[in-house]
């Protein structure tokens, strides 16, 4: 903990989402990101940076991964850590999200991490609560924590970035991991490339100025590393989007077509995969992948994110 | 939540048997004329208009000095809730809302509960809204629960006063029953009033653009409604109806009109306020007060309406005044109804964003308020004569005023005008011998 040091704080004092953040911020979690990393690599594992805090984990929409990362980062810090899915909720009662969040604030806790399917729901809760607010996923709009440890596991092997061309691959349109994923990226210099069918691109997303190119081989061949974007099996089947076998054929990496890749490409999944569908089990397991690498540094972090805006309980400090 | 404290009375008074309106400027869209003059009205009707009326001691005075007096505002796309969602506006708070704004007259939407659709719910609202200062028109439904298959007995409504048919928030999506509307109502020379929306593209919350892109939230393409528009278009002139294109919102769509008019076609349209004024990157505060259909569009479809606002391409200037109660409103952003208010901003929102940036001057901008909706619902147009029933709107197009939403007469709170500094303000509303003074 030597390296970590109380008087470096965030200028973001809740965490919404990338976009309008500064790359100092960022610079300041990986660094402090790396440091819990090696925690995490000693038996004990744990410290009391958050004890006697209170952390509710509010999910209104399913999460595996995410919720087990934070629940991880939670309990590793020594916080109270409290879960509240929808399923549970009182939501399905009818109680608006406002009035359930002040309710769970009532009980005193000091940090909130929320899911939500819809877009800026988090604005509701920072307009309301006294809380540091994390956002977990907002619809298809950010998940910054993903962007987060992404650009750790890319900085990790590739420090710098500028000039490297990142491709995301697959559903952009749906993913809150994309656009989290392009700001965070482009603040390091990174050159963003979309691929995709292009009924999965968004609409005008060029003027973000990112490449969008509909043929992946070509994109394999320029980028140095390619971020595979999971495809929501129940979701697409439709007028956009043929088949799981179109799509498989089409945008699915293979080792084959990895073949013609730079020698050092970095894969990465932020997982769950579906293989066979946008990677096969060959990349899944390959040389090129740090998928396994991304998990852990979700949970390095996600601790770092939680010990720094730590620093803004009770009010800005 | 402040509510207005004077939820079901009406703030109208009785006008005096006699009133004189002292030195204001005459403004008269109809024969676009602009002159100094006093009006003396006698039970309710003009009885002289001259440059210099001498009063009696029994004579109410209203001073005009400085000010216009116009033709009644008339707003033809109106919901006021009643019946079925009291909570939200009520047919009486509904008109307080509209006096205030300058409003002598409303066309309203039949998206009720239970559902105008059959004379007795229509006759029911009719009797409701008598004895009131602002003239209630409510608009049937075309079809049957708004469902877009069966037509509504029509004819039968039309006999009793029915204006224009239309079943607003729903887009008729079947083609058959948009040409059996059109076929029939043009039988009765009224026109369909038609919310243009292909509803089998996927759902959305907001305008599909770049700005959607960065929200991660689902779009409305601008075509859902150009699409439409070009279809019933296409209609009209087979079957010889007439088709008035509610709150357009797309470039496309005033292209489309425009053309059609060209041809020599019976097509007439409207805008929103919100539509001409704001573009869809106010959604980026996430607040719900910008959530209406069709949603706020871009500066290009913006810069498109008031061409088309020039040109005549547009008519008609309504508000789609659309309450929801704070609690149905203050949700996230995909839960939260469509709709905002308009009624109250609707005339200074005009004179701000359209008359006082040069894109139309005040008499332009009065025709598509006063006589515009008239012509298309063929109401009397010609108001200031002597003769004619008063039904008069006097305003100061001077004056500025901060819209505060917890002072609107509307019963609810969803302007997206909150807080910002508007120019011109309805001073005093005289009709049906009745008068409201702000």
């Amino acid at each position: 903990m030597d390296n970590i040091k109380t008087k470096d704080l965030l200028k973001i004092k809740h965490l919404l989402g990338i976009k309008g953040m500064c790359r100092e911020d960022l610079e300041l979690i990986l660094k402090t990101s790396a440091s819990f990393k090696q925690i995490l690599d000693t038996p004990n594992k744990k410290v009391a940076a958050l004890k006697g805090i209170t952390v509710v984990n509010m999910f209104f929409e399913n999460s595996t991964r995410t919720k087990l990362s934070f629940e991880m980062a939670e309990k590793r810090l020594s916080a109270d850590v409290v879960n509240f899915a929808a399923s549970s909720s009182s939501l399905k009662k009818g109680e608006t999200l406002i009035d359930t969040a002040r309710n769970i604030e009532a009980m005193k806790i000091d940090m909130v991490v929320m899911r939500h399917s819809t877009p800026g729901a988090h604005k509701m809760l920072l307009d309301n609560l006294d809380s540091v607010i994390i956002n977990a996923g907002d619809g298809a709009h950010e998940h910054p924590t993903q962007a987060i440890l992404d650009l750790m596991t890319i900085d990790e092997k590739i420090p710098d970035l500028r000039g490297k061309r990142v491709t995301l691959v697959g559903d952009i349109i749906h993913s809150r991991v994309a656009m989290s994923n392009i700001h965070a990226l482009q603040l390091y210099g990174a050159k963003v490339q979309l691929c995709g069918p292009a009924t999965l691109i968004p609409k005008g997303i060029e003027k973000l100025g990112v490449e969008v190119t509909y043929d992946l081989e070509e994109a394999i061949k320029n980028s140095d590393v390619m971020n595979i974007l999971r495809i929501q099996l129940e979701r697409h089947v439709g007028p956009s989007f043929p088949s799981l076998r179109e799509y498989h054929n089409f945008w699915g990496i293979t080792n084959e077509k990895l073949s013609k890749a730079k020698n050092d490409i970095l894969i990465l999944h932020p997982g769950p995969m579906n293989r066979g569908v946008e990677i096969d089990d060959d990349v899944a397991d390959g040389d090129h992948q740090v998928i396994l690498e991304q998990v852990l540094n979700g949970v390095a972090s996600r601790m770092a994110i939680l010990y720094l805006l730590s620093a803004n309980i009770g009010g800005i400090k | 939540m402040i509510n207005n404290i004077q939820l079901n009375k009406s703030n109208f008074d009785e006008l005096s048997k006699s009133c004189v309106i002292k030195n204001g400027t005459i403004i008269d869209p109809h024969n676009e004329k602009e002159y100094l003059s006093d009006i003396k009205i006698i039970n309710g009707i003009i009885s002289e208009i001259n440059e210099s009326i001498t009063t009696g001691p029994d004579d109410l005075i209203i001073d005009a000095k400085g000010k216009y007096i116009s033709p009644g505002f008339m707003d033809m796309h109106v919901h006021l809730r009643e019946p079925g969602y009291e909570q939200a506006e009520t047919l009486i708070t509904g008109s307080n809302a509209a006096m205030s704004g300058g409003f002598t007259r409303l066309a309203l939407m039949p998206n009720t509960t239970p559902c105008v659709d059959n004379i007795f719910v229509y006759n029911d609202i009719c009797r409701r809204t008598e004895n009131l200062l602002v003239n209630i028109h409510q608009i049937p439904a075309v079809t049957v629960g708004r469902e877009g298959k069966s037509l509504v007995e029509m004819a039968e409504l039309n006999d009793n006063g029915a204006l224009a048919f239309s079943d607003d928030g729903d887009g008729i999506q079947s083609s058959e029953a948009m040409k059996g509307a059109l076929q029939y109502s043009g039988m009765f020379n009224v026109p369909i009033l038609v919310h243009e929306e292909d509803k089998t593209f996927l759902d959305g919350v907001m305008n599909e653009s770049f700005v959607s892109t960065e929200l991660g939230m689902s779009g409305i393409p601008n075509i859902a409604e150009s699409s439409m528009i070009a279809r019933d278009i296409e209609i009209s002139r087979y079957v010889d109806g007439y088709p008035h294109f509610q709150h357009i919102s797309t470039q496309e769509s005033v292209k489309l009109i425009r053309e059609a008019k060209k041809e020599g076609l019976k097509v007439s349209s409207e805008v929103t306020p919100h539509h001409f004024s704001l573009t869809d990157e106010k959604v980026k505060t996430f607040s719900t007060d910008y959530k209406m259909n069709p949603p706020l569009r871009t500066q290009e479809d913006v810069d498109e309406i008031l061409k088309g606002l020039q040109d005549g391409t547009i008519d008609v200037i309504a508000s789609d005044h659309a309450p929801h109660t704070p609690e149905k409103k203050n949700v996230e952003f995909d839960y939260a109804p469509f709709g905002v208010l308009g009624l109250e901003t609707l005339f200074s929102v005009g004179v701000t964003y359209l008359v006082n940036t040069n894109v139309l001057s005040l008499v332009e901008y009065l025709k598509k308020i006063t006589i515009n909706p008239r012509k298309i619902l063929n109401l009397d147009y010609d108001l200031i004569n002597v003769g004619k029933m008063a039904e008069l709107t006097i305003f100061d197009i001077s004056s500025e005023w901060k819209v505060d939403r917890r002072k609107l007469l509307s019963k609810s709170l969803n302007t997206c005008y909150h807080d910002e500094t508007l120019d011109g303000q309805v001073q005093v509303v005289i009709n049906n011998s009745k008068i409201y003074k702000r």
